[in-house]
């Protein structure tokens, strides 16, 4: 008796988890798939159309295909990598320095991922703010660098680079502490191995000691760089203060769902962009675990 | 052997080959820090002070001003600034810890229970380590509305609470308690909920602190739910509350700024104390982050 009871017990400890993960993740996920088959606005029952939702698109959306795809795929290539790197290169930097330091420059460095995204907003906008009270305005023409005040988060020119800036600014999050302790675990031995071997400078020992030597920290650090990537989508919205932004400059597939979803009342139209979107995280992410996954 | 001596990792002491790193560290360590640090001053400064031309970065005779205004002031509707903040404490509260038991419960089945599923429930939670919420946002809305959920309390806690990243931190981090242990607590007769809750709870504490903090950042930062599925004003979160204190719907930018820099800080400070005092055991937990 005892022993058939133990044997159903994993449900016990799982079935919380599963139930919550289950309603508010896969449920929706599929949900979502099926969604972009049909046109639904929200009010009559949604009706099955077949692939409309993703031929109009690719095809008809100008506004997806020439300003949302390019500004998502430009924001995330610079933001995913780039954040990627500079993580490693500043957690590989910090192991290099005693500890005490190093947890105070830590601290500095991760602080503005805690609050990343909506809630520092405000802050930007203050200091981007348009007139010339605003910071950095103020502070580019007392320095006659400017004669008169950017609008710099109305300004289609500017918004993106400042999305981009923002968003670094604030990337530094758990996959930087991850790869810092991944750099701090190496055994020292693998280090001596690789001089014998004839490791000749410090790029050599990155690439064939460091990085070899902490894959799965760089796999984990790699996947919440693409999951923090997309999931900054809100921040050009933020900024700006309008959906859609100032002529589309800082629009992501983020927003554009939002903006049929909630604005337009088009859901199923803004579930295919979610597909789209989700397909676009994965294969990111797969590209990831090529780079860095076990090959079983 | 080569005259290349490499890296030195985790030096004791300082030396001056490592000026090099805080040749770069610093600066951009400050950098970083700037806005922040400019969140504390613009919070404590007078309205002369907020508004001067040309704006100064430091305070200079700071005052509880903002933050007095921001607590007396009430919105349109009435609903007072006390109430959106009491609503996120407790909405932070049952969140933080209902993840940390819901993670915990489940990290202890999938690490130390045998049985068919365990391999595919886990990679599945890995592969959902690449969930987006906000990619979802229309079918997680439709779902909620189908429980609902829509101006429920509820609605602020429940879609957190599986969280794909706490549940793959805290089983990495059971792996590494031995079997052997478990195994022998059960010949002495223990049960299953007295193995969890006197040898797994306390072994994976670095874990439970590393779950507590995201899932902190991740409620107390929320403003999803409160726009998305709650209209009653009253049941709204103080995160909500901050961003409409400069939105530009409101045309509030400018009368908003001190209160918004105040507001800032008492949505910033929560985290960073919380971090300070828990950093330790999160660097322990990201020992085991890796995915293999």
């Amino acid at each position: 008796m005892t022993k058939n009871k133990r044997d159903f017990s994993q449900w016990f400890f799982l079935g919380p988890y599963i139930l919550f993960f289950t309603a508010f993740i896969v449920i929706p996920v599929g949900a979502g798939i099926l969604l972009s088959f049909t046109y639904f606005n929200a009010i009559e029952a949604p009706t099955f159309i077949g692939l409309s939702n993703y031929v109009s698109l690719l095809t008809q959306d100008e506004v997806f295909m020439q300003k949302i795809l390019p500004n998502t795929l430009t924001f995330a290539l610079i933001v995913g990598p780039g954040g990627y790197i500079l993580s490693f290169i500043l957690a590989w930097s910090l192991a290099q320095v005693p500890k005490k330091i190093r947890t105070v420059l830590a601290l500095i460095i991760y602080s503005p991922s805690m609050t990343a995204g909506v809630a520092m907003a405000v802050v930007w906008t203050i200091i981007f703010s348009g007139d010339q009270t605003g910071y950095l305005n103020s502070m580019l023409i007392t320095m006659g660098v400017l004669l008169e005040p950017i609008q710099w988060l109305q300004s289609p020119e500017y918004l993106m680079k400042i999305m981009i800036l923002v968003t670094l600014w604030g990337s530094m999050g758990v996959g930087f502490l991850a790869m810092l302790s991944g750099v701090l675990n190496i055994n020292s031995e693998i280090y001596e191995a690789g001089y014998i071997d004839g490791i000749k400078n410090r790029f050599q020992e990155v690439i064939y000691i460091t990085i070899p030597s902490m894959k799965p920290q760089m796999l984990f650090g790699a996947v919440m760089a693409v999951v923090g990537t997309f999931q900054a989508g809100a921040i050009g919205v933020a900024l700006s203060g309008a959906n859609p932004t100032p002529q589309y400059a800082g629009q992501l597939m983020v927003n554009h769902l939002e903006d049929f979803g909630f604005i337009r009342y088009e859901m199923g139209y803004a579930a295919a962009i979610s597909v789209v979107l989700l397909i676009v995280v994965y294969a990111f992410s797969k590209v990831a675990w090529r780079l860095f996954g076990e090959k079983d | 052997m080569s005259a290349f001596h490499g890296t030195k990792m985790n030096p004791s002491k300082f030396h001056k080959s490592q000026l090099k790193f805080f040749v770069f560290l610093i600066p951009l360590a400050v950098f970083m820090a700037l806005p922040i640090v400019y969140v504390f001053f613009h919070a404590f400064k007078p309205i002369d002070e907020l508004f001067a031309y040309p704006p100064r970065f430091f305070v200079e005779k700071p005052t509880w001003q903002n933050f007095a205004d921001l607590f007396g002031r009430a919105n349109a509707s009435g609903v007072p600034m006390s109430r959106y903040l009491f609503n996120s404490i407790v909405i932070t509260l049952i969140v933080v810890f209902l993840t940390i038991i819901i993670s915990t419960m489940a990290g202890y089945a999938l690490s130390k229970k045998e049985f068919k599923l365990k391999k595919t429930i886990f990679e599945i939670n890995t592969l959902a380590l690449m969930f987006v919420p906000a990619a979802v946002a229309i079918p997680r809305y439709l779902i909620i509305d189908e429980l609902g959920l829509i101006n429920n309390f509820l609605v602020h806690i429940l879609p957190l609470l599986a969280m794909p990243i706490g549940l793959f931190l805290v089983k990495q981090f059971i792996d590494q308690i031995p079997n052997e242990l478990i195994e022998a607590a059960k010949l002495d007769g223990a049960s299953d909920i007295h193995i969890f809750t006197k040898i797994i709870i306390p072994l994976v504490k670095p874990a439970i602190a590393t779950i507590a903090i995201l899932s902190f950042q991740l409620v107390w930062n929320s403003v999803e739910s409160s726009t998305l599925y709650v209209n009653d004003e009253g049941l709204k979160t103080f995160s909500f509350y901050m961003s409409t204190l400069t939105s530009q719907a409101t045309g509030n930018v400018v009368a908003g700024q001190g209160m918004a820099a105040a507001a800032s800080l008492i949505m910033f400070v929560p985290n960073l104390i919380i971090f300070i005092v828990l950093q330790s055991q999160v660097m322990n937990t990201m020992a085991h982050s890796g995915i293999k």
